[in-house]
C-alpha cells in the first residue's frame, strides 16, 4: 500500500489525510490501543529507523532471556531443560542475524521481520524426518511469539482510558471493542484501516464521535499523548495542531454548535417537506439506552434496531429472558411508535465468540451470515423471535429479516416464526399474532425481484451499505477500493426505484435504514425517488429532518428524475451539494 | 589435519561418527551449541554438503545427524584447538546419553 507521506505546514504540525465517517471537531490526548500478541502489523521504515528496530530487538531478546530464567528458576529441574532450548532458540546466531538483515534489507518493522524468519525455522524444521525434532517447532514458536509479546510492550485496551475525552488511535477496532466504546471517555477516534460504513463508523456516527478512518499509518505516527485534532467532517487529523490551529477550529466548532443548537428546535416539528408531503422520519439504534437520543432527536419510531450488541457483548449466548427485556423496555418507551427489530444479522464483519463455530471463511460478506445463518440455527432462531413476540404486547414492534435473497428464505424464516408462536402458546406466554414481518432489500437479488417477495411481507427495509457493496462488488472493509462505493451509482437508484416502486404497486411501504438515509445531502434525492420511510442515526436526526423540511415534494422529484438519466456519479453528487448549498446551508456547513 | 590460518588463528577439523542413537537431536544439540559457544573460534559442522554453524541451534536441528553419520566438526580461532578437544569429549561420551 502506498504510504502516502503527511503533510508538513508549520513546525511540528503534522496534517493526515483519511476518510471522515462521523461528523464534528475534537482536540484530545492520544490514546494508542495496542493490537493483539499474535496480530502483527506490517509497515515500511526508512533507512533512518533501522537503528531503531534493531535497538527494539535487542531489548525485546534480554527481557525475553529475563522471563525465560525467571521461568527456569522456578520449575522442576526436568522441565527446566525445555527452557534451555528456548534461551538457544532465542539466542541463535543465525537467527538474530537473519532478523537483523531482513530488517535492513527489506526495511520492514521488526514484528514482520521476526515472525517470517520464525516461519522460516519452522519451516525447515517441519520437515527433518525426525518426529521428535519436528515437534521443536513449537518451541521455536513459542519463544517467538515471546519475543513479540515483548516487542508488543504492555497491551493496552480501551478499559485502560481513564481520563476523559482521549482520541483513540489504532491500526482498527473489533466489533466487540466497538461496542464498548463511552462517549464521556472517547473523543475521537481514528484508525489505519476501516471504511464509511464499517460498524466502527457506524458505532462512532451514532454516538456522536468525531471520527477518521482510512489513515494508512495513524498508529504507527502517534504517540501515547500526543496532542490530536480530528475534524470528522472533513476527514483530517492533525499532530500537534499550532495554537492557530486550534482557535481557528473551536471557532469552527462553536458556529456548528450554534447551528446544532438551532436544528433541535425541529425536534417537535413533523418530517415533512416544504410543500407538505410527510415521511417517517425513525432511528437507528442498537442498546435499549438509544431510546434516549431517540427521544430527544424527534424521531417517530426505530426503523432498525440492531440486535447482534447481545450476542457480541457476552461470553454467553443470551437468554430469552434478557433479550425479551431489552425489547420490551425499547417498544413500550416508544409505543404507539414503530420499533423495528431487526434479528440477528451475524457473520460478514461481526462474529461470535461464544459459539462454537467455525467462522473461518474466505468471503465472509458473501457467506453464511444473517438469515443464512440463522435458518440453520433454529433453536438460536427460535429463542430471539420468542423473545420478540413476548414484547409485541406492549408496543408497536414489527419483525424485521436481514440479507433476504430470495423468497425461499422468508418463507422458511415464517415457518421458523409460526413455531415460536406455537412455543409461546404451548407455555401460555401472550404474544400480538398479527406482527408484522419486513424484508431487508440489500442482496442486489432480492431488489431485483421485489415482486415475488411484496405479497408475503407487510414492509421493505433498504440497507443502503450492504446493497451498495454487492451490488457494485466492493469490499466494504478494503480501502483500496473504498472509492469505488458510490451510493449515487445509477445501478443503486435504479435498484432503490424498483424496490420503492414495486412496493407501492403491492400496497407496502419502504424505508431505507443503511448510511445513505443518513446522509442529508441524499435525502431530496430518496424523496423523490418515493421513499416513505428514512431510519437513520440517531446524531443526524436533526439534519435529515431539516433537509426533509427546506426541500419540497416538487423539487426533489424532479432532482431524482435527473439523477436517474446522468452519467456520472460525480456530476449527481455535485448537484445534490448545489441543491443543499440553496435551500440549507447550515447542513453543508455541519458536514463539510 | 591442522594448518595455519593466520599468527594465532588455526583451522583444524575432525572427523565423527555419531553413535548415539537418537543422532544429534534437541538435547545433543543444545549440549553442542553450548559447548562451542564457550570459545572464541567458529565451529562449524559438516555434513557431506551441509554446513553449519556449532553455535546455532536451529541449523544442528535442522542438518539432522541421524546415528551413523559422519560429520566433521571445524574450528577455526585462537582457541580451535580447545574447543575441538571439548567437542570431542561430547562425541566419545554419546554425548551422555546412553
Amino acid at each position: 500500500m502506498d504510504n502516502v507521506p503527511p503533510d508538513t505546514i508549520a513546525a511540528g504540525e503534522q496534517i493526515f489525510r483519511g476518510i471522515g465517517v462521523s461528523a464534528g471537531i475534537v482536540i484530545g490526548r492520544a490514546f494508542l490501543r495496542t493490537p493483539p500478541d499474535d496480530h502483527v502489523i506490517e509497515r515500511d521504515i526508512s533507512r533512518a529507523d533501522v537503528p531503531r528496530e534493531i535497538a527494539r530487538y535487542e531489548a525485546a531478546l534480554i527481557a525475553t532471556r529475563q522471563q525465560i530464567r525467571a521461568i527456569q528458576k522456578d520449575c522442576d529441574p526436568d522441565v527446566a531443560a525445555i527452557f534451555d532450548a528456548h534461551l538457544l532458540f532465542l539466542d541463535d546466531g543465525p537467527f538474530i542475524k537473519n532478523v537483523f538483515t531482513g530488517i535492513e534489507g527489506r526495511r520492514k518493522n521488526v514484528e514482520v521481520v521476526l515472525r517470517d524468519v520464525a516461519a522460516g525455522f519452522m519451516q525447515s524444521l517441519s520437515r527433518v524426518q525426525d518426529e521428535y525434532l519436528r515437534e521443536r517447532a513449537n518451541d521455536m514458536q513459542d519463544v517467538a511469539r515471546r519475543i513479540l509479546h515483548n516487542l508488543a510492550g504492555k497491551q493496552v485496551t480501551l478499559a485502560d482510558i481513564t481520563e476523559p475525552g482521549m482520541i483513540v488511535v489504532a491500526n482498527d477496532l473489533s466489533p466487540s471493542e466497538t461496542v464498548s466504546i463511552n462517549k464521556d471517555r472517547v473523543g475521537g477516534i481514528v484508525l489505519d484501516l476501516g471504511s464509511p460504513t464499517a460498524h466502527t463508523a457506524i458505532v462512532a456516527a451514532k454516538l456522536g464521535i468525531p471520527a477518521v478512518v482510512g489513515l494508512h499509518n495513524i498508529s504507527v505516527a502517534v504517540h501515547p499523548g500526543d496532542e490530536l485534532l480530528v475534524d470528522g467532517g472533513k476527514g483530517l487529523v492533525i499532530l500537534r495542531p499550532t495554537p492557530e490551529r486550534r482557535t481557528q477550529a473551536m471557532r469552527q466548532e462553536e458556529s456548528k454548535r450554534g447551528i446544532k443548537i438551532e436544528l433541535e428546535r425541529l425536534k417537535d416539528l413533523p418530517a415533512e417537506t416544504a410543500d407538505g408531503y410527510r415521511i417517517t422520519l425513525s432511528a437507528n439504534i442498537e442498546l435499549p439506552k438509544d431510546v434516549d437520543a431517540v427521544l430527544a432527536g424527534g424521531a417517530e419510531g426505530v426503523g432498525l434496531f440492531r440486535t447482534e450488541y447481545f450476542y457480541m457483548s457476552s461470553k454467553e449466548l443470551p437468554a430469552e429472558e434478557d433479550q425479551y427485556e431489552a425489547y420490551r423496555t425499547v417498544a413500550q418507551r416508544l409505543a404507539p411508535a414503530p420499533v423495528i427489530i431487526r434479528t440477528l444479522d451475524l457473520g460478514g464483519d461481526k462474529f461470535l465468540s461464544n459459539l462454537d463455530v467455525n467462522w473461518e471463511e474466505s468471503n465472509p460478506f458473501m457467506g453464511w451470515r444473517a438469515i443464512r445463518f440463522c435458518l440453520a440455527q433454529p433453536d438460536l432462531f427460535r429463542t430471539q423471535l420468542r423473545a420478540i413476540l413476548r414484547a409485541s404486547i406492549v408496543g408497536n414492534i414489527k419483525i424485521m429479516y436481514p440479507m433476504i435473497s430470495n423468497l425461499d428464505e422468508i418463507v422458511r424464516a415464517n415457518v421458523i416464526l409460526d413455531q415460536a408462536k406455537k412455543e409461546l402458546m404451548e407455555k401460555g406466554h401472550p404474544f400480538n399474532p398479527h406482527v408484522e414481518v419486513g424484508a431487508m432489500i440489500e442482496v442486489p437479488s432480492a431488489a431485483l425481484v421485489a415482486d415475488m417477495l411484496a405479497p408475503y411481507v407487510s414492509f421493505f427495509s433498504i440497507g443502503t451499505n450492504d446493497l451498495i457493496q454487492y451490488t457494485l462488488a466492493i469490499d466494504r472493509g478494503n480501502e483500496r477500493v473504498a472509492y469505488l462505493y458510490e451510493p449515487t451509482h445509477l445501478a443503486i437508484l435504479r435498484l432503490i426505484k424498483n424496490t420503492i416502486d414495486i412496493g407501492h404497486r403491492h400496497g407496502i411501504w419502504t424505508g431505507i435504514c443503511g448510511g445513505m438515509a443518513s446522509d442529508p445531502l441524499m435525502t431530496p434525492l430518496l424523496l423523490g425517488l418515493g421513499i416513505d420511510e428514512l431510519s437513520v442515526s440517531c446524531s443526524a436526526l436533526p439534519l435529515v429532518k431539516d433537509a426533509i423540511r427546506r426541500v419540497s415534494l416538487s423539487e426533489s422529484r424532479e432532482i431524482a428524475e435527473l439523477a436517474l438519466t446522468s452519467q456520472s456519479t460525480v456530476d449527481v453528487h455535485d448537484m445534490f451539494r448545489e441543491l443543499t448549498k440553496k435551500i440549507a446551508p447550515e447542513i453543508l456547513e455541519l458536514v463539510e | 589435519m591442522t594448518h595455519s590460518a593466520g599468527k594465532n588463528d588455526s583451522k583444524i577439523s575432525r572427523e565423527y561418527v555419531i553413535r548415539n542413537r537418537y543422532g544429534i537431536h534437541a538435547r545433543p544439540a543444545a549440549m553442542l551449541v553450548k559447548t562451542a559457544s564457550k570459545f572464541q573460534s567458529d565451529v562449524t559442522v559438516e555434513k557431506g554438503a551441509v554446513r553449519v554453524s556449532g553455535k546455532s541451534i536451529m541449523g544442528l536441528m535442522t542438518m539432522e545427524a541421524s546415528c551413523g553419520a559422519k560429520v566433521r566438526i571445524v574450528a577455526e580461532g585462537v582457541d580451535a584447538e580447545q574447543a575441538l578437544d571439548e567437542i570431542a569429549l561430547l562425541f566419545e561420551n554419546k554425548f551422555y546419553e546412553e
